[in-house]
């Protein structure tokens, strides 16, 4: 099954892929879908297509370049002991920035805990996202305000709230659609086949998007599946598509369609964004214990960012100017979110109580008072 | 009709159909909820009426279950999910601890999770493996669910009123034993707070604490006691999270005595923490320690040795004479 989108309604040419689409595949190996070589060069798929100005090509290599900028300086705020632990997004830019651009502002947005790109594309402050990372909140930003849920730490969870989600999106009748991001990882978890059922059994508007960037902390693909992931789906009963991961505007396209796909009632899409994660899975492991050196550079070669940019170039749709603004941009952008890191107040303690219940609870309401009354103690002693 | 005898089945029935016509976002799920009405007709009737829209039969996953109930209370649904017994909550119990019941608090109070599970629990009725169990305090050791139980077809009318209208995540406790147990429910009486204990029956000897399908074991002893010449008070709890400790103080500084009932195993159970609050807030007015009665550390047994794994009339008699005998 593929997935079908606005170029797929002109007649098909070939379902082989066109002449220079990129490295040779092996048998084993399932066709991506491609509409940017790792050189740069702009391909034809017979089923997938973006028609994007100058203007828009520019921001997405804006958006891949800010993002990435962004991830850098959490990273090294990580390594000055600003952040207590971050989960870098290296290498993903292009999966997160494709999908994330391919959504409508009533589209929802279930995120796992890596998903920066996506929170940029849904216009969440950077800043409010390292809150948890930083040990002063749990999450803290309004879900609703951008229709972008909190990060979920339990692998796998949220795809069953993006499956309740949608369902409910179908029983209010309106044609939004929603996003539930996950990894190879969680592929395992029982939730994501469950969310898989649950979506199919009442077609709801969901695309699930696997960001398999083949490791889960230290463990390969190979210690989560034995056929390629997207496949998965056809059990289910819904199409299934593997995209090439680093190609945003191969992203993009296949993130339109299951969306258009979803919006017209024909329920769930399985998209597995076929990518890389550069660095490690947090700033608690340590990649070159448990892969090669080797793996990394084949993937640097595949860069998303370098190929927008050599597209751009050749296609001169950017000239030296753009760069050098981003370049001023991203610096701009890095020191914003070193400041307000540094300047997050760290919370009150009474905070411990706060929000637990919408209605109160007696013990919660106990324990606030007696903890209260113990800090008040110190205070009284010193102050009096 | 305002006043009708109901069974408790009937009653939570009634509560459902009741909250389903008041609120068009009340929606009811779980396995055979549907066309069957649930394996004890809890639902019956409702998808007839409702359609399967708002009726809805789910896959035979329990974590699914409450994973879409969230998303769905995430977009202005108000969720009653039927887990079909209590042993199997277990594989929605990651779903229950680490996404409903801290959703609202990782928001900071920006969204609201108001999702009732309800799970027909506990022994009595002969049934098989993991179909008789009490987790209530495995839930109500969570911080962000409220967890109640009803004992009597009024209290499980309002309750669930009431619980559907909470918007923080309710694990509602139905006695299945009790579910043919008659009683008079009121429609349009007032109904107490929901996590307020009630004094069941009157005493000046000893208290008895109990909840869901103990109460009316706890009510038969006291009875049985009387014969005896012994003057036992009842407390039903209702609630488990949170606990009335002042109704349970209040009765225990009058009576001196203090037995807490449960069907769940002793070890580390609602009972401990009614003990531990209790002997804190009432060392001084205590003739004898607070004293527990429930199951043992050990599986819930085959149904040929349920009788003797449950508290019955004479267990709660034995702790009864212990606690007046010091």
């Amino acid at each position: 099954m593929t997935v079908e989108s606005t170029a797929a309604r002109k007649p098909r040419r070939s379902s082989k892929r066109t002449a220079g689409a990129g490295a040779k595949k092996t048998a084993a190996e399932p066709e991506l879908v491609q509409l940017l070589t790792p050189e740069g060069e702009r391909v034809e798929h017979p089923d997938y297509d973006v028609d994007l100005s100058a203007e828009e090509l520019r921001g997405l290599y804006r958006d891949m370049v800010l993002t990435r900028r962004f991830d850098a300086e959490a990273t090294a705020l990580q390594r000055q002991g600003e952040l207590g632990l971050w989960a870098s997004l290296l290498g993903q830019e292009a999966a997160q920035i494709g999908s994330g651009r391919a959504l409508r502002d009533d589209d929802y947005v279930f995120p796992t805990y890596r998903e920066h790109g996506v929170a940029w594309c849904r216009g969440v402050d950077p800043t409010n996202l390292l809150g948890m990372f930083r040990g002063v909140n749990h999450g803290g930003w309004d879900p609703n305000s951008n229709n972008f849920h909190l990060y979920t730490i339990v692998i796998g969870s949220q795809t069953l709230h993006a499956t309740g989600y949608a369902m409910g999106v179908a029983k209010d009748g309106a044609d939004s659609a929603v996003v539930a991001y996950f990894g190879d990882g969680a592929s395992s978890q029982g939730d994501v086949a469950e969310a898989f059922t649950f979506s199919a059994v009442y077609n709801a508007p969901v695309v699930f998007f696997c960001q398999n960037n083949q490791w889960a902390i230290s463990e390969p693909t190979e210690k989560q599946m034995r056929v390629p992931l997207y496949q998965r789906a056809q059990g289910f009963g819904f199409p299934g598509v593997r995209v090439d991961g680093n190609d945003v505007l191969a992203c993009l396209a296949v993130t339109k369609a299951a969306l258009a796909r979803a919006r017209r009632g024909e329920g769930p899409t399985l998209v597995e964004a076929f990518t890389y994660r550069m660095g490690a899975h947090t700033t608690s492991d340590d990649p070159t214990k448990y892969r090669a050196d080797e793996e990394r550079e084949a993937w640097e070669a595949k860069d998303p960012i370098l190929r927008l940019r050599a597209y751009l170039e050749n296609a001169g749709h950017a000239d030296a100017a753009f760069f050098e603004e981003l370049e001023t941009e991203s610096e701009t952008l890095g020191k914003r979110v070193r400041e307000a890191v540094r300047a997050m107040p760290d919370p009150e303690p009474m905070a411990i109580f706060d929000h637990i219940y919408a209605d109160g609870h007696a013990l919660v309401d106990e324990e606030r008072a007696q903890f209260a009354a113990y800090q008040a103690s110190f205070s009284d002693g010193e102050g009096n | 009709m305002a006043v009708q005898k109901l069974p408790i089945a009937k009653a939570i029935n009634e509560s459902l159909r009741k909250a389903m016509e008041t609120d068009p976002k009340v929606l009811i799920m779980g396995e055979d909820v549907g066309k069957l009405g649930g394996v004890f007709r809890v639902t019956d009737g409702l998808f007839k009426d409702f359609g399967e829209d708002r009726v809805i039969d789910t896959p035979l996953a329990e974590s699914g279950i409450v994973g879409t109930a969230i998303g769905l209370a995430l977009r202005g649904y108000r969720p009653v999910v039927e887990i079909q017994f209590d042993g199997f909550v277990f594989p929605a119990y990651d779903q229950i601890v680490t996404q409903l019941a801290k959703m609202h608090a990782r928001a900071l109070g920006k969204i609201k999770l108001p999702v009732v599970v309800r799970i027909p629990y506990g022994g009595g009725i002969g049934a098989v493996e993991h179909h008789s169990e009490s987790p209530e305090a495995l839930f109500a050791h969570v911080a962000g669910l409220k967890v109640v139980s009803p004992s009597n077809a009024s209290d499980a009318y309002w309750m669930m009123q009431q619980a559907i209208q909470s918007d923080d995540p309710i694990i509602f406790f139905e006695p299945k034993r009790r579910y043919w147990d008659k009683g008079e429910v009121d429609t349009d009486a007032i109904p107490g707070a929901l996590h307020k204990a009630r004094t069941v029956r009157d005493g000046s000897d000893l208290t008895l604490v109990a909840y869901g399908p103990m109460v009316k074991v706890c009510l038969e002893a006291a009875a049985a006691a009387q014969e005896e010449g012994k003057s036992i008070e009842v407390v039903d709890l209702r609630s488990m999270s949170p606990i009335d400790f002042d109704a349970v103080q209040a009765s225990v500084e009058r009576t001196r005595r203090l037995v807490v009932v449960h069907e769940a195993p002793v070890f580390y159970g609602a009972g401990a923490e009614i003990a531990a609050r209790i002997t804190e807030r009432c060392f001084y007015h205590l003739e004898a320690p607070v004293l527990r009665v429930g199951g043992y550390h050990a599986p819930y047994p085959p149904a040929r040795l349920e009788e003797e794994y449950l508290p019955g009339l004479d267990r709660v008699l034995d702790a009864v004479d212990r606690s007046l005998a010091y």
